[in-house]
């Protein structure tokens, strides 16, 4: 069984309060607001005005530039106005509101739940309908998908890395759609290998999900070219480039794209979307994420339409638990702690973890004791005590030369840290401030 | 005794030869450097804090030898003295400047700003603005972890426990702008100091809407524009829903003080502060003459004993 | 609903702490430590319980008022300190020398440089060797090992097997041989030495346990032993099997105790893989060096305090990256 070579951490998985719990529909929210910035990238251009009429499905702003997304309604019913909303960080950003009338779908979309098998699209066909889609990775980063599938002139694709290993603690939505949707994602694959013109795909899952390996080995048998990987456990193994490390034995160099391996990790969620989008003419309007926590009540997978309030998915699980201390974007290792949960549900949106209170304070900081460990957990080979202080001390050019920008911002150092240093938030900021510079740098050269 | 003798010898031919090489080597590598270098370092305050934008006092006084006039160099540190003194050594003439001090724009205090979370990472300005909009609604306002504090090299700005912002010790400030290029929210201006160290300030700089910065702060900016429409001065522009005064058109007549609904605006180095509420003044003249001993001319306080004048009219009467 | 705790990621954290680490530590001293009791009964227990409360008492006093900040006792580090300077000295040791050795260690040793972390020696060392500088003959008078039933004020002493050794090695002097340990008293510890270096079993398991419980690398240990044992085996004297002179160079002395407690310090040993084993390396070169041309028969304690110094050095060692070496 393999993993990836360089460092990495065991934090306990804490997957028992949701996993297995089958995906349950969130009912439709009385007003949606609909965030017009759901990936990375330039924010979507809306192309509704208030007042407008808009059904499920129907395109609400195109994609702002190349790297950008498209953005659909989630909900039918009257646009109300455009403007800016606060997000869970208490940051502006623009979306828009729309009153909810009805459940009244775009006529094309196929909502029966047939799996389509045959597809006669060219590849060219498949990435256009990914693009009107507005798909991104539904990972975490939100990267566009269909930018990811076209590789840069010079390199070229050879295989396809599927991503459901789902390391971060405490998430189990992937884990549910691979059990759920199995079919789906292996038609969802065979699509992008078509559009990549690739004959092999490997999907990599942790061996903490046995049902999951099973499943979909018992799929992946009479299809040539896709086989199932299973991993050992280390967390980040669903970081891209140490999953490419782990699957296919080749590791990314400093500063290049995952593409130059001639890997395309793609995550199992995003591969369901592009089967939806694709055979289904549905695009991105929902996503199952997790509610989960040790005092949640009802944790559990909810498929949730973008544009629902989070409070209302809160809800559905049962309420905010009185222990709760601080609620998670995400997972525990790299997911946001959040101000408010009424933020709506959006591309980003992986999962809500509640912690108690006891468990939401970080301990006391102590002197650094030069143990090491944080160098040897880090999976991209850094010193992060050194980088942390040379942070603290404005040491720019030392952190460039250090590599920073190899960061992946994964948090093992600070997980592994006895004397419970904020090594990463040094990190990250010198890092941000490192990324300026050689912008700037480059701008300059330009 | 021989042994002695040459001890003696080799020890002082050693030597000899040591300091000739030395001598020969300091000549051949000897860097040309104007003198008056070395007399401008010395009139400079020698805090390398940066403040002039260059690496240190030294570089200062390079570039300022170097030029050919003093225009643009300036010690914020020392102020229109010390270049005046740089001036006479360098036979140039320092440009005039008034001296500015560093002013705190907001005024978020505890009480006004509720907290809406409870921030428990590295208590940073930099660290906390990258990820969240701070522990209060206000997304424009000071964090309160003092990066500006750590970065005053004249301990000039502490952090006050009560209010949870910084305060600047207006004797110490010397304007060097360390602080306003550590505050992530750019909330901290350099402004002219003012005549007695009197001036007037918006202490806000949300740009939200009115309502959404009221409900953020009970200090903020509202953006009504009031306080401009009584300036005589045209010094006041409201712009993103937050005044802004020029201080090189204010003439600190302080019309506008008392027109401010929340009290973002505000008179610096005045005794008291006008208000609407206090508008009708209940501060009299002998208040202001002996609290404001020190601020106050003696002559001028002599004359406000006087008038037996309100202080909210104060200003404007000795204009007149 | 109250107010929520907000904190960049990550929010969970392994549990691990430097308490539980100095804990750990401890904890495989222990079985050293109940043979040093059975070999040397009350002076064991009494220089244990001096140096430890001599290293707590110095520590807090210093950081009280000297350094005015909180003291950090709870975190065990000054135990543990008091613990291994307790272990690299005579059980006889008059208790007053204990506790100026153990002013020496956490003062000038530890608290000099700002306290836990800061420190580039070893403290517990730095308080050993300051006190066998200072007082040559008590330090290097070792109680034969007699259980309870000697006496702590004058117990018996007697020659170390490592002074024999030297003998052996420098003079050829082949008489000596009978004074040699044989090699299971040596390995089961039943000889004379300084407080917990005479189990070099009670060690190796301790060693074995702290490598299990991830608290300390295999990196160190095994390449002091390695280095210290081809050392060993290439230059044992004429008319001695190399094999019984390399077990017992590694079994007697501060060998075992040296490489898997004292140079596995975290502050004061390097960060990464290949930094660590050069400096179990250099340990063990200089180690023998000392022990075999030096003036002093047994050298670990200034072996660990040299390569000390060389750590910033070897902390210039990167670790291996990711994706610098891109394989196709």
């Amino acid at each position: 069984m393999s993993t990836f070579k360089i460092g990495g951490v065991h934090p306990k998985d804490n997957k028992i309060y949701s996993a297995h719990q089958p995906i349950v529909e969130c009912p439709l929210p009385q007003k949606a607001i609909i965030p017009l910035a759901q990936h990375i990238g330039a924010p979507a251009k809306p192309v509704v005005q208030k007042g407008d009429k808009v059904k499920v499905g129907q395109l609400l702003a195109e994609a702002g530039g190349f790297v950008s997304a498209a953005v659909h309604s989630g909900v039918s019913g009257t646009v109300t106005k455009i403007d800016t909303t606060i997000d869970a960080w208490g940051m502006k950003m623009p979306a828009v509101f729309i009153d909810v009338e009805g459940d009244e779908w775009m006529p094309e979309i196929d909502r029966s739940s047939d799996v389509i098998r045959e597809f006669k699209l060219e590849p060219k066909e498949i990435i256009d309908r990914i693009a009107k889609a507005g798909i991104v990775g539904l990972g975490g980063a939100c990267f566009p998908t269909h930018v990811k599938l076209c590789p840069p002139p010079g390199q070229k694709a050879e295989v396809l890395i599927v991503n459901g290993v789902e390391c971060e603690p405490y998430l189990t939505c992937d884990h549910q759609l691979m059990l759920e949707h199995g079919e789906e994602i292996i038609i969802g694959i065979k699509l992008v290998m078509r559009a990549l013109g690739i004959s092999h795909a490997i999907i990599g899952i942790e061996k903490n999900k046995p049902d999951a390996i099973a499943r979909m080995t018992e799929l992946t048998k009479k299809t040539l070219g896709i086989e199932v990987r299973p991993l050992k456990l280390k967390y980040p193994q669903g970081g891209e480039k140490q999953l490419i490390d782990a699957c296919i034995n080749r590791q990314v160099a400093s500063g290049a794209l995952p593409i130059s391996t001639g890997a395309v990790v793609d995550n199992v969620a995003t591969i369901y979307a592009i089967y939806e989008a694709v055979q289904k003419n549905k695009p991105l309007i929902s996503r199952v994420m997790t509610v989960t926590g040790k005092s949640v009540k009802q944790p559990g997978n909810y498929l949730v339409r973008f544009g629902t309030p989070l409070s209302q998915v809160v809800e559905m699980a049962g309420g905010v638990p009185e222990d709760t201390g601080k609620i998670i974007g995400g997972g525990p290792m790299m997911g946001r702690a959040m101000n408010n949960i009424d933020m709506p549900a959006h591309k980003r949106t992986s999962g809500l973890l509640f912690l108690p209170e006891d468990e939401s304070r970080r301990g006391e900081v102590e002197n650094c004791i030069r143990c090491g460990k944080c160098v040897s957990a880090c999976p991209m080979g850094l010193e992060p005590y050194l980088l942390s202080r040379q942070s603290e001390l404005k040491m720019w050019d030392e952190m460039e030369a250090h590599n920073v920008m190899d960061c992946i911002e994964c948090g093992c150092c600070q997980f592994t840290c006895p004397s419970h240093r904020p090594l990463l938030d040094y990190v990250r900021s010198g890092k941000a401030t490192v990324g300026g510079i050689i912008r700037a740098r480059q701008a300059a050269g330009k | 005794m021989n042994l002695i003798i040459i001890s003696l010898l080799v020890l002082g031919i050693t030597g000899l030869t040591a300091a000739v090489l030395l001598y020969f080597i300091a000549q051949k590598f000897k860097v040309e450097e104007d003198p008056r270098i070395d007399e401008v370092q010395a009139v400079l305050p020698g805090a390398n804090c940066g403040g002039c934008g260059f690496a240190g006092c030294r570089a200062l006084a390079e570039a300022c030898t170097k030029a050919g006039s003093l225009d643009g160099l300036m010690c914020p540190v020392g102020g229109a003295a010390t270049m005046e003194k740089v001036g006479a050594i360098l036979g140039m003439t320092a440009p005039e400047s008034e001296p500015k001090v560093a002013v705190i724009r907001c005024n978020g205090t505890c009480e006004a700003r509720p907290k809406t979370s409870e921030y428990n990472g590295t208590r940073s300005c930099a660290i906390m603005s990258a990820m969240y909009v701070g522990e209060s609604g206000c997304a424009y306002g000071c964090l309160g972890c003092g990066d500006c504090v750590a970065a005053c090299p004249f301990d000039a700005l502490h952090i006050n426990p009560e209010t949870g912002l910084p305060e600047v010790d207006e004797a110490k400030c010397t304007a060097c702008g360390n602080c306003v290029k550590a505050c992530p929210r750019h909330i901290i201006e350099l402004r002219k100091k003012g005549e007695n160290g009197q001036r007037m300030v918006v202490k806000c700089v949300n740009q939200d809407k009115g309502p959404l910065a009221k409900k953020n702060c009970a200090n903020a900016c509202i953006g009504c524009g009031l306080c401009a429409k009584v300036c005589p001065q045209e010094a006041i522009t409201v712009t993103n829903n937050v005044a802004y005064i020029d201080f090189d058109k204010c003439v600190v007549c302080r019309e506008c003080e008392p027109q401010c609904p929340t009290g973002a605006l505000w008179g610096m180095g005045f005794a008291e502060r006008l208000s609407k509420s206090s508008a009708p003044q209940t501060a009299t003249t002998e208040a202001v003459a002996s609290a404001g001993d020190e601020k106050f001319d003696p002559a001028i306080a002599a004359k406000i004993a006087q008038l037996k004048t309100p202080l909210a009219v104060f200003p404007n009467c000795l204009r007149q | 609903m109250k107010n929520l705790i907000v904190a960049p990621a990550p929010h969970a954290h392994s549990g691990d702490s430097v308490r539980k680490n100095m804990l750990l530590v401890i904890a495989a001293l222990l079985p050293a430590y109940a043979v040093s009791l059975a070999a040397f009964g009350w002076g064991a227990l009494i220089t244990t319980l001096i140096s430890i409360a001599a290293c707590c008492a110095t520590e807090w006093v210093i950081a009280k008022w000297v350094l005015k900040q909180q003291p950090t006792l709870c975190d065990c580090s000054a135990i543990l300190t008091g613990l291994l300077l307790a272990f690299n000295l005579p059980s006889n040791l008059p208790w007053w020398i204990v506790v100026v050795g153990a002013i020496v260690a956490i003062g000038v040793g530890k608290m000099t440089y700002g306290g836990l972390g800061q420190n580039p020696f070893n403290p517990a060392l730095v308080g050993r060797v300051f006190l066998l500088i200072s007082f040559p003959v008590q330090m290097t008078t070792w109680p034969l090992p007699q259980g309870f039933s000697g006496s702590y004020v004058d117990a018996a002493t007697g020659a170390t097997p490592l002074a024999a050794m030297k003998q052996i090695v420098k003079n050829g002097d082949m008489s000596l041989m009978d004074k040699l340990p044989d090699l299971q008293d040596a390995f089961v510890g039943f000889m004379g030495g300084s407080l917990g270096e005479v189990s070099a079993l009670a060690l190796i398991a301790g060693g074995i346990f702290l490598i299990c419980m991830r608290v300390i690398t295999w990196h160190i240990p095994v390449s002091i032993l390695a280095t210290v044992a081809a050392f060993a085996a290439l230059s044992a004297p004429a008319g001695m099997c190399p094999c019984q002179y390399t077990a017992l160079t590694l079994l007697t002395g501060g060998i075992m105790l040296g490489a898997f407690f004292m140079a596995t310090d975290y502050v004061t040993s390097p960060m990464t893989g290949w930094g660590k084993i050069i400096f179990g390396v250099g340990i063990g070169l200089l180690v023998m060096v000392i022990r075999t041309w030096g003036a002093y028969p047994e050298g670990m304690s200034f072996a660990i305090l040299i390569m000390n110094a060389t750590v910033p050095l070897l902390n210039k060692i990167r670790p291996r990256r990711f994706g610098e070496v891109v394989k196709k």
